[in-house]
């Protein structure tokens, strides 16, 4: 069971089995159930509607517009979210007057804000940007406040005696021993946002964008739109994860850690 | 704010007062310190309030606090909030417990075999860039609207961080005890039994945990979507018709569970830790 795997097999040709042979049985099913349906569709249907889409364009455009909803909603949500996890993690009042009320808070489930929101802020992108900033918020927050509580006591001596002053102990000494666990945080309100960002244009329906697309395949039963929507969606997912690690791994050895 | 700022060590200021009614300041912070917290959410109920009386905001989209509070009760009276609640709660248990089961027997299958790992971790990790709403029209046209919809989503969503977890428990497995097992004869079998499981239980806990907090989201996800009962369903019901009472009302209800859900989960990792003297060990 423990042996190494066997030469001749490479590890992405062996994981790429799967997906292959799935593929190909997919093809072969749709090629030879002769009674059509709705919901079988073939690969290659698949792929036409993919490529009408991406060439007249309303894939970019609803790309685009999912993209600039996630980017905008997450980058408030994390901006808000680390200036929350400091002060959380730095002042015993602050954290006393507010932690108690966002712990509460944070165990609503997400999701369950949308028909509120919708009342206070309509449908439109003020309200999925809102939705898409409390998404981020949240991991963010938690983990700026663990990293920041975690900074060795040891160091901040050193900081100290060093006459270093609180800016200084903040950028050179808190900041750098904190960021794997900043970091953490910041990819975790990436993925939620991504997440979000589905969630907000199938609840919230108004506009143009990638879940729009979902919603319209499924009422007018076109499973290849739904599957060109789903593959996208976890192709942006999977870049934007790897994009957050490239960024982490740089900013770590940067960081001489 | 800039007074307790000097360090961030867990110093309490009673430690500091050591003149004689140290007594009587300790008891007056330490009532501090519990009716801080409170400040907040009271303060914000204020200005609710307030907003309601003064009529800044129209009872249609902030309704009066009271409403809130007779719609809670009224649904507790009625039989509705216990219908709804033992819906979701069934299909969460359900879902959860399906896709915890399938994702313990997968992440197992893939620690114990690394070749069964080469082959699937891959898909899987490409899968599991779908979130659980990307699922939802698939799902839909596939299944339907009724109840097998939702369990098939919630336990998809219990399912993805089990298996990792699983997978991890065998991949980071304490490599020395495992090699003093084998070194002492043990069998590939007790050394999954008797070395690897006991070390990696917190870890496997840890996974279960998160899988029962994303299977209670994707619940709430679907029903919202699609439903005719449940927690989820209540609030949609209540945005149809209007009544941010009734939403709120079903919001807190949500809350609360996956509040009480939670803790329940912490008391029983704590005991869990306690009980397991080889857990910490690596």
């Amino acid at each position: 069971m423990t042996t190494v795997a066997a030469p001749t097999w490479s590890s992405a040709t062996r994981g790429a089995w799967v997906p292959v042979l799935a593929l190909a049985g997919w093809g072969l099913w749709a090629a030879l159930d002769e009674t059509p349906s709705p919901l079988l569709v073939s690969p290659a249907q698949v792929a036409a509607t993919a490529w009408d889409l991406l060439a007249s364009g309303q894939l970019w455009r609803m790309l685009a517009a999912s993209l600039a909803r996630n980017l905008s909603g997450f980058a408030i949500g994390t901006l808000g979210g680390l200036v929350l996890g400091y002060l959380l993690s730095q002042s015993r009042l602050f954290e006393r007057l507010v932690g108690p009320s966002f712990n509460t808070f944070k165990q609503v489930s997400l999701f369950a804000w949308i028909p509120l929101i919708s009342v206070w802020f309509g449908l439109g992108d003020v309200a999925k940007v809102v939705f898409l900033s409390l998404a981020a918020l949240v991991p963010v927050t938690v983990h700026t406040c663990d990293g920041l509580r975690g900074v060795p006591p040891s160091l901040l001596e050193v900081a100290r005696v060093y006459g270093y002053s609180r800016r200084q102990t903040l950028w050179e000494v808190m900041v750098p021993a904190a960021l794997p666990t900043l970091f953490t945080g910041v990819y975790l309100a990436l993925i939620y946002s991504w997440l979000a960002t589905i969630g907000a244009e199938y609840l919230l329906v108004s506009g143009e964008g990638i879940g729009n697309a979902l919603i319209d395949g499924s009422e007018h039963f076109r499973m290849d739109l739904v599957l060109v929507g789903m593959l996208v969606i976890g192709l942006v997912g999977g870049l934007l994860n790897l994009f957050t690690r490239r960024l982490e791994r740089r900013l770590l050895r940067r960081y001489g850690r | 704010m800039s007074r307790a700022n000097a360090l961030p060590l867990p110093v309490t200021p009673t430690v500091a007062a050591s003149s004689l009614p140290a007594s009587r300041t300790a008891a007056r912070s330490r009532w501090r310190e519990a009716a801080l917290p409170w400040l907040l959410p009271l303060a914000l109920l204020g200005v609710w309030q307030l907003g309601v009386v003064q009529g800044w905001v129209s009872p249609q989209v902030l309704p009066p606090l009271a409403y809130v509070y007779d719609t809670l009760v009224e649904l507790g009276h009625s039989g509705d909030l216990w219908l709804n609640a033992s819906a979701s709660l069934q299909r969460v248990l359900v879902g959860f417990l399906l896709g915890a089961g399938l994702g313990l027997l997968l992440g197992a299958a893939m620690g114990l075999s690394p070749r069964l790992k080469g082959l699937l971790l891959p898909t899987f990790n490409a899968l599991v860039q779908i979130p659980v709403l990307g699922w939802l029209p698939f799902a839909l046209l596939l299944f339907g609207i009724g109840e097998p919809l939702k369990y098939v989503l919630i336990a998809k969503a219990a399912l993805v961080p089990v298996t990792l977890a699983t997978v991890q428990l065998f991949q980071e497995a304490p490599q020395r005890l495992v090699e003093v097992a084998r070194v002492n004869g043990f069998s590939q079998r007790q050394i999954v039994t008797n070395v690897i499981l006991p070390a990696g239980i917190p870890a496997l806990f840890t996974g279960l945990r998160l899988g029962f907090t994303k299977a209670w989201l994707s619940l709430v996800v679907v029903e919202l979507v699609a439903s005719s009962e449940g927690l989820g369903y209540l609030i949609v019901y209540g945005r149809q018709l209007f009544q941010l009472d009734l939403v709120m009302a079903a919001v807190v209800i949500v809350g609360a569970v996956g509040y009480a859900i939670d803790r329940l989960f912490d008391t029983f990792e704590r005991r869990l830790q306690r009980g397991w003297p080889t857990g910490g060990n690596r």
